[in-house]
């Protein structure tokens, strides 16, 4: 048994777990966040992607002893006072979900699209960017027009406030 | 996944220790091959080594033309270095090209060249560029390295701690994914440097990554795609598998071996 600690959503959380407990496992079992989700046993769907020190991964595959000392951010703390974050608003906007399951791993991935690009984004990036993530509902047009609004949204209101 | 001992390491030296004080420990990179491996129950280390705290096993430097990429950097790190950017474009391409994101987020160049998947990017680099992996005991030239699939001259417990390479003056790679794992179907790296003109191959040989000394040969007489197309590829060592034959494969050698000249230029 290991002692985790380790920052979620900007909070200190810590749980008991085995050394082989994945994170995606600890976060929803441990700490009860279940917005992650687990889509598939290869490290292929994309459902389980969440931000370890700002950076997009698979909880599925890793060991919530890894992540231990981390900053993890999940699906469920994009959202600030009660307002969506402008990539789940596009996502309803836009209808970029069905069933929603690939949904929080879909947003989390987009978030870190949009902030690694710096506004640079186009149609063939984002479906490059998606090949990690898995849909079986949409057929991805709504969720890649979904990213490039949010794209838009986020840095035009950061050009706009340069300007 | 079975049950396991996670260790975390700062040091190459505690690392090491951790590794040998168990028969069945195995070093941890980025988790990408391993973790994945462990949860379909067909890897079972006793003990975990994790190596993503070692700092000295991190980052990149160029210095001239002579490269050291850390065993420990990631797949990310590598394709947006602008110091690599700037003497060998082509490492960086290749390294944008593996797997999705959040797998370059986590995988390693080190993980990648102690695993020698038959269908990794990175061997065929290492190879072409002749490259030379350096451990916690001695340096190993790419030539030497690769043994087979999954085979590799490392001794048990070897820890690779960087990659070293002289930036060559031409580089380019081009892979055909497998549409469903982004794998190398088959990619093949091509570098005219110091060492002359090598070509490597991964995805598509039945004992892992290899040169293509017949393209060597015709790329050495003279740099242009047009040459590789003169050249014939047996597909007696090539690999048979559900997603292609042994002539497909041939075929797709020479039209990346094109590709890859026309991107190095
Ligand atoms: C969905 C998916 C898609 C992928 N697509 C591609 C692709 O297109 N192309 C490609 O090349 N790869 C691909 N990969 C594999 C990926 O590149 C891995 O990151 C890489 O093969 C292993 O690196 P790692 O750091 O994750 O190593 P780990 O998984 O941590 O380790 C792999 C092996 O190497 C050993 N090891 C690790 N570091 C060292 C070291 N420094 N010294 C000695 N031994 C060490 C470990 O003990 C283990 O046996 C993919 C993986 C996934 C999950
Ligand atoms: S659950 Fe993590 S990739 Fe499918
Ligand atoms: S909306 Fe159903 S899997 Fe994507």
């Amino acid at each position: 048994m290991a002692k985790v600690t380790l920052t979620v959503n900007g909070r200190t959380m810590s749980g008991e777990c085995d050394d082989r407990t994945l994170l995606v496992h600890f976060i929803r079992d441990k700490l009860g966040l279940t917005g992650t989700h687990v889509g598939c046993d290869t490290t292929q769907c994309g459902a389980c992607v969440v931000h370890m020190d700002g950076k997009s991964v698979k909880s599925c595959s890793i060991l919530a002893v890894q992540a231990a000392g981390s900053s993890v951010t999940t699906i469920e703390g994009i959202a600030s006072q009660g307002e969506l974050h402008p990539v789940q608003a596009a996502f309803n906007q836009h209808h970029g979900l069905q069933c929603g399951f690939c949904t929080p791993g879909m947003v989390m991935t987009a978030v870190d699209m949009i902030n690694r690009h710096g506004g640079q984004l186009d149609e063939v990036t984002v479906r490059h960017e998606l090949e990690g993530n898995i849909c079986r509902c949409t057929g991805y047009h709504n969720i890649v027009k979904a990213v490039l609004s949010a794209n838009e949204e986020m840095h035009g209101a950061s050009r706009q406030a340069a300007e | 996944m079975y049950d396991t001992n996670y260790h975390r390491a700062s040091s190459v030296e505690e690392a090491v220790k951790l590794r040998s004080s168990q028969d069945e420990a195995r070093y941890l990179s980025g988790g990408m091959t391993l973790i994945a491996t462990m949860k379909q129950r067909l890897a079972a280390p006793s003990d975990l080594v994790d190596l993503r705290h070692v700092a000295s096993m991190k980052g990149i430097s160029v210095e001239g033309r002579k490269v050291r990429i850390g065993a420990g950097t990631t797949h990310a790190e590598v394709a947006s270095s602008s110091a690599l950017k700037s003497v060998c474009p082509a490492i960086c391409h290749l390294a944008g090209m593996i797997g999705d994101p959040h797998v370059r987020h986590m995988g390693t160049i080190g993980g990648s060249v102690a695993n020698n998947d038959p269908a990794a990017d990175y061997p065929s680099a290492v190879l072409a560029l002749n490259a030379t992996v350096v451990t916690d005991r001695r340096e190993i030239v790419a030539d030497d390295y690769f043994q087979g699939m999954f085979d590799t001259a490392l001794e048990e417990g070897e820890l690779i701690t960087a990659i070293t390479f002289e930036a060559p003056e031409k580089a380019g790679y081009a892979k055909f994914p497998n549409p469903a794992s982004r794998y190398a179907l088959t990619g093949v790296f091509v570098a005219k440097g110091a060492s002359g003109v090598r070509v490597a191959v991964t995805g598509a040989g039945s004992n892992g990554v290899f040169r293509a000394t017949d393209i060597e040969i015709a790329l050495s007489a003279s740099w242009s795609s047009d040459f590789v197309a003169s050249v014939a590829v047996d597909a007696g060592q090539l690999m048979e598998d559900m997603h292609a034959t042994p002539e497909y494969r041939a075929n797709l050698v020479k039209v990346m071996a094109k590709r890859a000249v026309a991107m190095a230029g």
